[in-house]
């Protein structure tokens, strides 16, 4: 999900710094006013430990894959949104700069569709008014109830989101020539998946942590005594039993919806390949897909003479010499660094 | 995740090195890179002529800096996937030539297809040569002379610092979580909420500790930066070169220019 700078135009990616930026600014805000210096070390520990944590391999039972956790929710849930927030932020500035996980431009935007939603609209939508509700019972098993299942929507809606996101800035930036909705249907199944699967984990995570020390999580009054028992297996099982049977059919119907994938992918493709068929033989004779290069080849070789590379009007001549200038830079850096490794020869020899 | 530390250790001693390159302003060098990358992002997907001068401004970093061009390579691995996947349909839904090589006919979508793949090459050459370059001290300190807020860049250090520590506790636990579960590919689903969560109850304990003891350092919610570097005149030359030499590429046809001279 990290974007990397070539998939933005600059002003998309400058518009997401703005847009990312105003929520710091009113989280730090926040921050300062609440005055709780202590804070800062607990929230740079857990920032690392979620960095290094989403580099666990979680297997998944039954599939021989493996699936990782949702950052966003266990920090808001544990630091509440703004803390969560700002680092989020700093655990994408590390992945950017150090492992080249999303770009330096690309900042604004990945905190966008990765941490705003995870911890804002997770937290104050998802989290909170679960957490907050009388649903699913009093007591312990009530409130372990409602840590699954705010972890789990948490997670599969900040991710839908997110990749909602990351498919409307692509297209804005006109970096694609994906349909906007064929692109849109093939990012938001696989994204349900991983949500389901983050979900799960993220909610295992907290579990623990509220089985421990509760007062950690935000939101969460430790309560004494079990209420009405139901097991927990059960309600996970079920949970997930609803979720697959959700997130299959869901998947199924944007992969057979005649605006999906499919059809945009081989519909529109077909209409190109009729329209470049009319203009090639008009204009050529020849056939251009890469398909019948093959072909093609052995026809224009006797087409050649007509391939007028000494008009230097027509757009031919232009390219031409851009590809001739191209070389010519390269020849260029190949001199730089011949230089280089010259100079710091003579210079260890000296 | 031994090769999430290695990478983070490889950086750390590559911007510990020295070279003309290492001795500039992080200020400036910040300020090149974020323009190097705009005026990267700003050429049009088909201009791929136009893009390729603005090589020669890593390679000449490279060069004068001394850094192997292959440890960034190794990093594509990471920014080649989504930009791939993105990319890759453009050849099939952009269609309409735009030149002719003899009897090959190259399309609008390759050309687009090409260009975002070399923008997406040399912005990651951009970043990776910036902070292989530049501590990073020496970076949160140029972000705080850019009016980044205190907390933001302390929270940015202070997790720094502590990546590795976690990174290299919790490669110690999967090392022996593993080599008690021989043959299981990762984390079983029973140990699954306390497994970090173990990790994350000492942290929170330890940050509290750290906390302690930074206040009896004298921590008073300010934090100092190793050297306050001047801004030298060398500095401000390097930056007004660098952002001339972009403009002059980007509006200068430079490969054309180049290519008409010798095609003429």
């Amino acid at each position: 999900m990290h974007m990397a700078d070539a998939l933005l135009a600059p002003a998309v990616a400058a518009t997401m710094y703005v847009a990312s930026g105003t929520v710091a600014g009113i989280s730090i805000h926040k921050l300062k006013k609440d005055d709780e210096p202590q804070k800062l070390p607990v929230m740079a520990v857990t920032a690392a430990l979620v960095f290094a944590g989403q580099m666990i391999n979680y297997t998944i039972p039954g599939t021989g894959s493996s699936g990782h956790m949702c950052g966003g929710m266990l920090l808001s849930a544990l630091l509440g949104p703004q803390a969560g927030f700002l680092s989020m932020i700093v655990i994408l500035a590390i992945q950017c700069l150090f492992f080249a996980d999303g770009g330096l431009m690309a900042l604004g935007a990945n905190v966008w569709n990765m941490a705003f939603y995870g911890c804002f609209v997770g937290y104050y939508l998802i989290w909170r008014p679960i957490m907050n509700s009388q649903w699913f019972g009093e007591g312990k098993s009530g409130a372990r109830i409602r840590i699954v299942v705010a972890s789990l929507i948490g997670c599969v809606v900040t991710l839908q989101l997110g990749a909602f996101s990351v498919v409307l800035e692509t297209s804005l930036s006109g970096i694609t020539e994906l349909p906007f909705s064929s692109f849109v249907a093939l990012m938001q199944p696989i994204h349900l998946a991983i949500g389901l699967v983050e979900g799960l984990i993220t909610s295992a995570v907290l579990l623990f942590i509220y089985e421990s020390r509760p007062e950690l999580l935000q939101d969460v009054e430790p309560v004494k005594g079990e209420g009405s028992q139901r097991s927990l297996k059960t309600v996970v099982a079920i949970l997930a039993i609803v979720a697959l049977v959700v997130g299959g059919g869901l998947s199924l119907l944007a992969s057979s919806n005649p605006d999906g994938l499919e059809w945009a992918l081989f519909g529109n493709a077909e209409e190109g390949y009729a329209e470049n068929m009319g203009l090639d033989e008009e204009a050529y004779g020849i056939e251009s897909t890469a398909a019948e290069t093959a072909g093609a080849i052995q026809e224009a070789i006797s087409f050649l003479p007509d391939y007028a590379f000494a008009n230097n009007d027509t757009a031919v001549g232009t390219t031409v010499s851009g590809i001739v200038g191209s070389a010519m830079v390269a020849g260029v850096a190949v001199l730089i660094c011949l230089a280089g490794g010259f100079f710091r020869k003579k210079k260890s020899e000296v | 995740m031994q090769k999430a530390m290695h990478e983070l250790a490889e950086m750390d001693e590559l911007a510990m090195r020295s070279s003309p390159i290492h001795e500039l302003h992080p200020l400036a060098k910040l300020i090149t890179t974020i323009i190097y990358i705009l005026i990267t992002l700003s050429y049009d997907k088909y201009n791929l002529s136009g893009l390729v001068p603005m090589l020669l401004w890593p390679i000449l970093l490279f060069t004068i800096s001394g850094i192997e061009v292959r440890i960034c390579f190794y990093k594509l691995r990471i920014v080649l996937p989504l930009v791939m996947a993105v990319g890759l349909f453009n050849p099939f839904f952009d269609r309409a030539i735009m030149l002719r090589i003899g009897p090959l006919a190259v399309s609008g979508g390759v050309f687009s297809m090409l260009t975002l793949m070399i923008k997406g090459l040399y912005c990651l050459m951009a970043s990776f040569l910036l902070m292989a370059t530049t501590p990073i001290d020496s970076l949160c300190a140029a972000l705080r002379q850019l009016h980044v807020p205190k907390i933001l860049v302390t929270l940015l250090l202070l997790t720094y610092r502590y990546v590795g520590v976690m990174t290299e506790e919790l490669a110690v636990m999967t090392d022996a979580y593993l080599l008690r579960a021989p043959g299981q590919k990762g984390i079983h689903i029973s140990a699954w909420g306390s497994f970090l969560g173990q990790l994350l109850l000492r942290s929170m304990d330890r940050a509290q500790e750290l906390y302690a003891a930074m206040l009896l350092r004298g921590y008073n919610q300010q934090f100092h930066y190793a050297e306050a570097r001047p801004f030298r005149i060398r500095d401000a030359l390097y930056l007004l070169g660098c952002i001339l030499f972009f403009l002059l590429l980007r509006t200068v046809k430079v490969a054309q220019l180049l290519g008409g001279m010798l095609v003429r």
